[in-house]
């Protein structure tokens, strides 16, 4: 079903989403928010895993197996991510990243 | 041939005495008193039987006393030649010393039991006191001039340590500062002396430095400097040390301040043992000096001989009594530097020697006892000076008969201990060099007069309103009183030269009574002035005082020895010297350094912003990193 769209097509949409997040982790103040662009991070990743597979070598499976632990990993992280989140709520009182700033000079 | 190996234990005891008394000692309370007095009694029995072994069964070969090596260990080995050994070398001197040191320490000890009965620190003045006399003793029986050294240096910080033993009060602690820097400040010359000595020679042994057929007095002929052998000046340098550490007149301000300790000690360590380790020192390299530098013993005549006069003079104007007994030591030991002075090498010619030896033995006994009455009558009298005092024979009768022959004993009166060793010196000192006859011979009429000075004032003269009516002192404290008063009385009968001799072959010694006379003279004479002037209140002393006013101000006050030091250290050495080195180390040596830091510190103040704690900024740092990286990667592929 992907016969005719070209492999570069799929690197700019997985480069996009890349960037999108990285802008979103720098710029987004909101704890919950900053782990939403880290995902978008890693599935731009798993994007390119599952292209160059499926383009270059399409005899094996190894992309598509990363791509599946990446998922797997990614859940598991965004559980200790939130609650971390939640632990800082209790210190804070807010889960803004610019009020957790305790560990400076 | 008698193993003398256990003569270790002489020098053992009092050390394992002072590291069971420091350590456990503030357990025991007043039973460390008897521990300690205990111990030194095994060293000193243990010393009476190393002298008739020594004297009487093995130490003579052939008429000739042999010096035997007790025991010996290499201590620092450095190279094969260069080793420093500890050890004990029985030779007369040294058997003699042991002796000396140990009656002397074993009767102080005995005595401190009623002297420091209940006061602070007991334990710690017995630990003390067996360090010193661990100390002087390793001195006495050292086999080389490093291990004497050592030793030397042990002595110092003892007597630091005791003169300081009240060290709540001021004046005691700036007391044992000044003994020590002093001392410490002459100890340098020792160890310049040490090093070219040995440099010179080669040895460090005392058996290879005095043998008089040996290679060490053969290499003194050699470089000079300055119109002097090399030898010359290392053995000046090393009668530096030994003047310090007998307070000889330039060195001689600390002894009097010394005084500050408590009393037991002044009488062991500043009257019988420590300063005369100087003389001892030099009699230990006897054979150097007489045999490649005269000119150097010509410097201790002079020295011993100005230092006696010197210091016979203070003592007839001072008041505090342990100080009339310092400068009289000082006086005392100028009169066995003079013995040595004037000594020659071997035989009859070796008089000096003899003498002078003699002399430091039975100071020890009578100064001891002076000093230890001394203690009594301040212990009875709650007072050091003598105005305060007067009348107390009726009170102290033990202590004033004891103190009554000490007083005889010292100035000379015929057929007491003093009268021969003195008039030996004498004789010596007239056969060899007149100008130095005619001075001691002066100074043993002040020292008879400043002696029945104190003696008057304390004992006769007017008595003073006492607060508590005085009362003799306990048994302890008696006894070592009369054992030494015999001692005193007895210990010019022994026929010295038979057994200490320049070149340690005995001879005849017998008083010359052309010479004898006219010093008793002179003795009697300075006791009938102190008699007729302090037997009762007159107003003669003051009379007198009055006339020589200038010249006895002058005496008064030591001659301004101490104000002139003061002057030269504080107003010269540390204005013009001290400060400005003190100026370049505060801001040149300090100022690179602290330059530096300051850098360091200023910079980072500057940069620290950096770690601003905000997550964001060090993830956009790190990703402006991470993409210049690429872009950088990038380009260098493409190129």
């Amino acid at each position: 079903m992907t016969e005719g769209i070209p492999l570069n097509y799929f690197l700019v949409l997985s480069t996009l989403m890349f960037f999108i997040g990285i802008y979103g982790f720098l710029t987004r103040r909101n704890l919950i928010t900053i782990l939403m662009s880290v995902e978008l991070i890693l599935n731009s990743v798993n994007i390119n895993f599952v292209s160059f597979n499926k383009y270059l070598y399409p005899e094996r499976l190894q992309g598509h197996f990363f791509t599946l632990f990446i998922i797997a990993v990614a859940a598991a992280e965004a559980a200790v991510a939130i609650a971390i989140i939640i632990n800082i709520y209790r210190n804070f009182k807010s889960i803004n990243v610019e009020d957790a700033d305790e560990m400076k000079y | 041939m008698i193993d003398f190996t256990y003569t270790l234990f002489i020098v053992l005891i009092p050390m394992a005495m002072f590291l069971l008394l420091g350590l456990v000692g503030h357990k025991m309370k007043s039973f460390a008193g008897v521990l300690g007095t205990f111990g030194l009694g095994v060293s000193w029995i243990l010393s009476i039987i190393t002298a008739y072994q020594y004297f009487f069964v093995a130490g003579k070969i052939e008429g000739v006393y042999q010096k035997i090596i007790g025991f010996n260990t290499v201590w620092l080995h450095l190279t094969d030649k260069l080793h420093i050994d500890m050890g004990i070398l029985l030779d007369p001197i040294s058997v003699m010393m042991l002796i000396v040191v140990t009656t002397v320490s074993f009767m102080v000890h005995l005595y401190s039991i009623g002297y420091m009965k209940g006061e602070r620190g007991f334990e710690r003045f017995f630990a003390f006191l067996s360090l010193f006399t661990f100390s002087m003793l390793g001195l006495v029986v050292a086999t080389n001039i490093f291990q004497m050294y050592i030793f030397w240096e042990l002595v110092g910080v003892s007597s630091y340590l005791l003169i300081g033993f009240y060290y709540q009060k001021p004046s005691a602690v700036a007391a044992s500062k000044k003994a020590f820097i002093v001392t410490r400040f002459a100890d340098l010359g020792f160890l310049i002396g040490i090093l070219i000595l040995s440099f010179n020679t080669k040895t460090f042994d005392f058996i290879a430095l005095t043998d008089v057929n040996g290679a060490a007095i053969a290499t003194g002929a050699g470089a000079s400097f300055l119109g002097l052998s090399v030898m010359t000046w290392s053995l000046i340098f090393v009668f530096m040390g030994g003047a310090g550490k007998s307070a000889m007149f330039p060195f001689h301000i600390w002894l009097p301040d010394a005084m500050e300790g408590p009393t037991p000690v002044s009488a062991l360590i500043h009257a019988a043992t420590m300063v005369v380790a100087g003389v001892y020192l030099v009699a230990r390299l006897f054979p150097i000096y007489a045999i490649s530098a005269p000119e150097g013993l010509m410097v201790v005549g002079y020295i011993g001989c100005f230092s006696s006069l010197f210091a016979a003079i203070i003592a007839c104007t001072q008041f505090d009594i342990k100080r009339v007994l310092a400068y009289s030591t000082l006086s005392q030991i100028g009169y066995m530097m003079v013995g040595l002075g004037v000594s020659g090498y071997g035989g009859h010619e070796g008089l000096g020697y003899m003498a002078s030896m003699f002399h430091l033995f039975t100071h020890a006994m009578f100064k001891a006892l002076l000093f230890l009455g001394a203690g009594a009558i301040i212990h009875a009298a709650h007072s050091n000076y003598m105005n305060e005092m007067g009348g107390l024979r009726k009170y102290l009768p033990i202590t004033h008969i004891t103190f009554l022959i000490a007083c005889l004993t010292i100035s000379g009166v015929p057929f007491l201990s003093a009268f021969f060793s003195k008039d030996e010196i004498l004789t010596a000192a007239y056969y060899h060099n007149r100008i130095i006859f005619w001075v001691e011979l002066f100074v043993a009429g002040l020292t008879a007069f400043y002696m029945f000075r104190l003696y008057f004032r304390i004992f006769w003269n007017k008595e003073p309103q006492y607060h508590h009516t005085p009362r003799e002192s306990p048994l302890t404290m008696t006894i070592p009183l009369i054992f030494l008063a015999i001692a005193s009385i007895f210990a010019g009968y022994i026929p010295f030269s038979k057994f200490v001799s320049s070149d340690s072959v005995p001879f005849e010694s017998e008083i010359e009574l052309g010479l004898a006379i006219p010093s008793v003279i002179v003795g009697l004479l300075g006791i009938l002035i102190a008699f007729v002037m302090y037997k009762k209140e007159t107003s003669i002393p003051d009379k007198v005082a009055a006339s020589f006013r200038f010249f006895y101000r002058w005496a008064y006050n030591k001659f301004y020895f101490d104000e002139l030091y003061l002057f030269v250290t504080k107003k010269i050495i540390f204005r013009y010297i001290s400060k400005p080195v003190a100026w370049f180390d505060r801001y040149v040596v300090d100022g690179t350094m602290n330059g530096i830091s300051a850098m360091t510190n200023y910079m980072s103040y500057q940069i620290r912003g950096f770690q601003s704690g905000q997550l964001q900024q060090y993830a956009f740092v790190f990703v402006s990193g991470a993409i210049g990286l690429a872009l950088v990667i990038m380009y260098l592929l493409i190129h």
